[in-house]
């Protein structure tokens, strides 16, 4: 074993770490939005649109990431050009986002549908009672405290995001951890690079972890 | 772009012998069936084990078990993957590594690989829920075990492990559709489990869109018909009065 490689090789791994750093931030960003909206379709008096979200949450939670990783990659570029008539470039990193950002809408959806759900009914009559609309009870009274409530769960979960997004590896995507192998084939150290991709990716997740577990107890009442 | 669509294209012989694409699916399905069983099997016994290590009163061993759930759910399934199936082979004495890499069939050794893999991800997060199920249950319950004379092995195997698996049923259901799904990181390493099947249907035929939709369906259909299972088990296996009823 030898690591002493590693460091110069660490403005290439940096790279590698920008480009999974983006990617979760975006599909973290897109997949509470889309999740969000998802939940509020599931909450809603009318079937058609709440079975419509869960048939959606129901299908994404059904089948593996990297399933849907594959379908959009070699999906999206077709479908975008039956829509659109000529050859669009798609590229590797938008329909990997793309594919984030749907699949974990179906998770966030869970957990956003049960914060909205953890804030008292009153709370909601109230609001109308004051002659507030659908949309002003829920972005003025309900969404603020629930997202405050489920902050830890939704942090939780970007942290398992996090970690999926090494299965860009997939579709060819250049990520923290294909950059580490990718250095380690060149120099002929492939386990060292491993090991300290890995190695990189506890820490992160670790002390992700813990500082999630510290607004928890903070936020508990 | 003019694409073919074609239903039937599940029927029609791939040029490899005399199979035909449905005939993949079915081999793909076999193996992601009997990754996602061996892992369980693991899972089920070691994540029992450290979740029992979580409850001890002994320091050292719920602090081992704390680290081996602090270290498996913190690195990336497929970090783990390739250090099981790439780096942990060169460590094996000399005869099992030739035998491992190269008198075994590469299938079987990427299968061994996965499985004991998956087994060990899964162990950790059914150990948190192993710990949480015991926890739920009343304190009065292991120390009147303990009144009546019963050794800290006995308190577990009789009172607190049966009832604790009861409990625990949903979050482990879901645990189980999870080892399922991760199962297909096996393809990443040329296993030919079902989605592996599919990608390859999908590049030989063309048919991208039937090859993912057949895929999707299957994993869907496991899911429910797991889900429907374990919520028949469930049933048949409460206490009647003991645990509080509905709630999925």
């Amino acid at each position: 074993m030898d690591f002493s490689q590693i460091v110069p090789a660490l403005p290439d791994l940096w790279e590698g770490m920008k480009l999974t750093l983006e990617l979760l931030v975006m599909a973290v960003v897109g997949g509470i939005a889309l999740g969000t909206v998802l939940a509020l379709l599931r909450l809603s008096s009318n079937p058609l649109l709440s079975g419509f979200a869960k048939g959606y949450v129901n299908i994404f939670r059904s089948v593996p990431l990297l399933l849907v990783i594959i379908w959009f990659y070699l999906a999206v570029p077709m479908l975008l050009n039956w829509i659109t008539g000529d050859f669009v470039p798609v590229g590797a990193f938008a329909s990997c986002l793309v594919a984030f950002m749907m699949f974990e809408a179906a998770y966030y959806c869970e957990i956003v549908r049960a914060g909205i759900q953890s804030i008292s009914r009153g709370q909601v009559n109230a609001a109308y009672a004051l002659g507030m609309t659908y949309g002003q009870a829920m972005r003025l009274v309900i969404l603020p405290q629930a997202f405050r409530k489920m902050m830890p769960l939704l942090l939780q979960q970007s942290i398992i995001l996090f970690q999926d997004t090494s299965l860009v590896y997939a579709v060819g995507l250049m990520d923290f951890l294909s950059s580490a192998r990718s250095r380690g084939d060149i120099l002929g150290l492939p386990h060292e690079f491993l090991l300290f991709a890995g190695a990189v990716y506890f820490m992160v997740s670790f002390f992700a972890s813990q500082m999630v577990k510290r607004l928890q107890k903070r936020l508990a009442v | 772009m003019n694409y073919n669509w074609d239903w039937n294209i599940f029927f029609k012989s791939t040029g490899i012998g005399d199979e035909i694409y449905l005939d993949w699916f079915i081999s793909g399905l076999g193996w992601t069936i009997a990754l996602a069983l061996a892992a369980w099997a693991i899972a089920l016994v070691i994540g029992g084990l450290l979740g029992v290590m979580r409850t001890l009163p002994n320091k050292w061993l719920s602090g081992l078990a704390t680290a081996y759930v602090e270290l498996f759910r913190n690195v990336p399934l497929l970090v783990q993957l390739f250090i099981w199936y790439f780096v942990v082979p060169d460590y094996l004495p000399e005869q099992t590594q030739v035998w491992f890499k190269q008198e075994l069939n590469p299938m079987v050794s990427a299968y061994i690989s996965v499985t004991l893999c998956l087994g060990l991800f899964t162990a950790a997060r059914v150990c948190e829920q192993v710990r949480t199920g015991i926890q739920a249950l009343p304190k009065g319950q292991a120390n009147a075990a303990m009144a009546v004379g019963f050794t800290l092995p006995q308190v577990y195997r009789h009172v607190l492990l049966p009832q604790a698996f009861r409990v625990v049923i949903p979050p482990l259901t879901s645990e189980f559709l999870n080892v399922f799904k991760n199962s297909s990181v096996a393809s990443l390493i040329g296993l030919m489990e079902l989605l592996a099947q599919a990608k390859q249907t999908a590049e030989f035929s063309a048919n991208i869109f039937e090859a993912f939709t057949l895929a999707t369906l299957i994993y869907f259909t496991l899911n429910m018909s797991i889900m429907k299972f374990m919520g028949w088990v469930e049933k048949r296996v409460r206490i009647p009065g003991l645990m509080v009823e509905g709630g999925k």
